[in-house]
């Protein structure tokens, strides 16, 4: 972990922070897609991001993982600075590898799952903590496996992505990130591309993430599933945190005009 | 129709429509490639006698070694040239992508066999070649004839003709890997070699096997070429042969029965290549699934 402690510094010094982002800044085209946004989670906390479409929470979360770059702000994970190297008075951008480096502390769950095509369920799973961990691989394959069993696909690992049903690839998706063991999951809007009767299935996994006492940023139109795991809910809309509070008094007792429309919108 | 005669029709079995249109079809077709092969089995210039005699004639078989030779060593050189040339083309440097775009355009602009010729006649040219610094010293040089042998240089012509078109099969297979492939493979912390080697480029083989099937067979028959700067491959064996005999149709009859025959195992192969990789990967579901962005309440 040599590149990775040496990219500490000290914008963040609350030791509890697990993740903050300052000011992210994004345009597309000239268009502010984020303009300004910042979030702080604690250890262990859930955050879910709500919005309507287009209000930039995916491409927030993106932001996180440096999957997209920012124009502006910062991303700090675990007190580490995300993407960057501070050098005296400035910020000197980090080679893809030592991003890389720093990405495998970062789980992610897409939309659209993602799993690689040409592997196996198993090998879904393991490739990159054997390939980029180094980790041993009968080691992995049992590890591997109880995760595959705490998803409910045990039995599944041969099979390949295009075999299983769309809850199935999610959940495998799921086991994938956590096989990397990072220190925070993220989550963009992983039930929106399922049939209705298979979403349930996976947000109780996510919820057992969670409850776990995994790190967890959610991006999700699900208000339910929001009320009851998060600890946090942000309300975004035009690039912008509009509202953000305790899930319950979020969702019971909006402040925002804005919130209070989204909400009955969607409610 | 009354009710009657509804609940009658529903009992009905269905059949396909008939295609009288399609039998005439197939009739005209079969009947006219019947009778060409009929007039060229009976025909008495073809001499079938001695295209038997001399199918496998010790020089002729010399000459299928050479053409396959010639194919496989070609179209390996081609590949790896064509893989680094693909990568060139989707660099994030502009001056990397022009250079890789201008190697396709010569390569694709000479005609194959005026770049065999000027392979093979590269001494006149370039008297000697030498490893030095780009308009500096050079520190060693040989004369170029030593360097360039006829198999040499059509191997040379034959891979960077065949690289510039594969490198644009390659280009378009690893552009439609679906994008999410490789975020996935980022989000993991994949370094940029690690994604690309386990991740983009399998994928990409298993769309681009079809087109480089069909440009390998190419590469069989362009190997003939090869005969105009006298590397002796299966044409070249049946010209020295027919030049002495005169028996011009026989000998060319031999030679296309034995491209016909190394082409169909070719296609045999391709056809196992491409189920062998699909058995992994049958209905890729990620690009399949409808995009559909919900508001629900989970209670």
């Amino acid at each position: 972990m040599t590149s990775t402690s040496e990219c500490q510094s000290d914008v963040s010094d609350e030791p509890r922070e697990m993740l903050a982002a300052k000011n992210i800044v994004k345009r597309f085209q000239s268009a502010n897609v984020l303009d300004g946004v910042s979030l702080t989670v604690k250890k262990g906390e859930t955050v879910c991001i709500i919005g309507p479409s287009g209000s930039g929470k995916t491409t927030f979360l993106r932001c996180l993982n440096h999957l997209v770059k920012p124009d502006a702000g910062i991303v700090v994970l675990d007190r580490t600075l995300i993407g960057y190297r501070q050098h005296r008075n400035h910020l000197v951008e980090l080679s893809e590898r030592d991003i890389a480096r720093q990405r495998r502390d970062i789980g992610m769950v897409f939309q659209q799952f993602n799993l690689f095509g040409h592997m196996s369920v198993m090998d879904n799973v393991i490739d990159a903590p054997v390939r980029v961990l180094k980790r041993n691989r009968e080691e992995m394959l049992d590890e591997a496996s109880k995760l595959l069993a705490d998803v409910g696909l045990a039995e599944r690992a041969k099979a390949v992505p295009s075999q299983l049903s769309g809850g199935q690839q999610q959940r495998v998706a799921i086991a994938r990130a956590l096989a990397m063991r990072p220190k925070v999951m993220l989550f963009d809007e992983p039930t929106s591309a399922l049939d209705p009767e298979l979403v349930g299935g996976v947000l109780n996994v996510i919820k057992a993430v969670t409850a776990s006492g995994m790190t967890s940023v959610i991006v999700t139109h699900e208000i339910g599933f929001a009320r009851s795991a998060a600890d946090r809910i942000v309300f975004m809309d035009n690039g912008q945190v509009v509202e953000e509070g305790d899930a319950r008094q979020l969702l019971e007792s909006p402040r925002h005009n804005r919130t209070k429309e989204f909400l009955r919108a969607v409610l | 129709m009354t009710p009657e005669e509804i609940s009658e029709a529903a009992q009905l079995p269905t059949r396909p429509r008939p295609s009288i249109g399609r039998w005439i079809f197939v009739v005209v077709v079969v009947g006219g490639a019947a009778d060409s092969l009929y007039s060229l089995v009976v025909n008495k210039a073809v001499q079938w006698r001695l295209v038997g005699h001399y199918l496998f004639n010790p020089s002729i078989l010399q000459g299928v070694v050479v053409t396959i030779e010639l194919t496989v060593l070609s179209m390996i050189l081609a590949l790896l040239v064509a893989v680094i040339v693909a990568l060139a083309r989707l660099s994030k440097s502009r001056a990397i992508r022009t250079i890789a775009f201008i190697y396709v355009w010569i390569f694709r602009s000479i005609p194959l066999l005026v770049l065999l010729v000027l392979w093979y006649n590269i001494a006149l040219f370039y008297p000697r070649f030498g490893l030095g610094i780009p308009f500096g010293p050079t520190f060693v040089s040989v004369p170029s004839a030593r360097l360039v042998t006829a198999l040499g240089s059509a191997v040379a012509a034959l891979a960077l003709n065949e690289a510039a078109y594969a490198s644009e099969i390659l280009r378009a297979s690893i552009l439609a890997v679906p994008k999410g492939q490789s975020e996935a493979g980022i989000a993991l912390g994949m370094p940029p070699k690690t994604l690309f080697r386990r991740i983009v480029l399998p994928q990409a083989l298993k769309i681009a096997i079809p087109p480089l099937g069909n440009d390998t067979i190419n590469m069989v028959k362009s190997t003939a070429l090869v005969a105009f700067i006298a590397v002796p491959d299966l044409l070249y064996a049946s010209q020295v042969i027919y030049e002495s005999n005169y028996e011009i149709v026989p000998l060319l009859l031999v030679a296309t029965a034995w491209y016909l025959a190394i082409v169909s195992c070719l296609s045999v192969l391709q056809i196992f290549t491409e189920r062998h990789m699909d058995r992994s990967t049958r209905r890729s579901t990620n690009a399949q699934i409808p995009y559909r962005s919900r508001m629900r309440i989970l209670e």
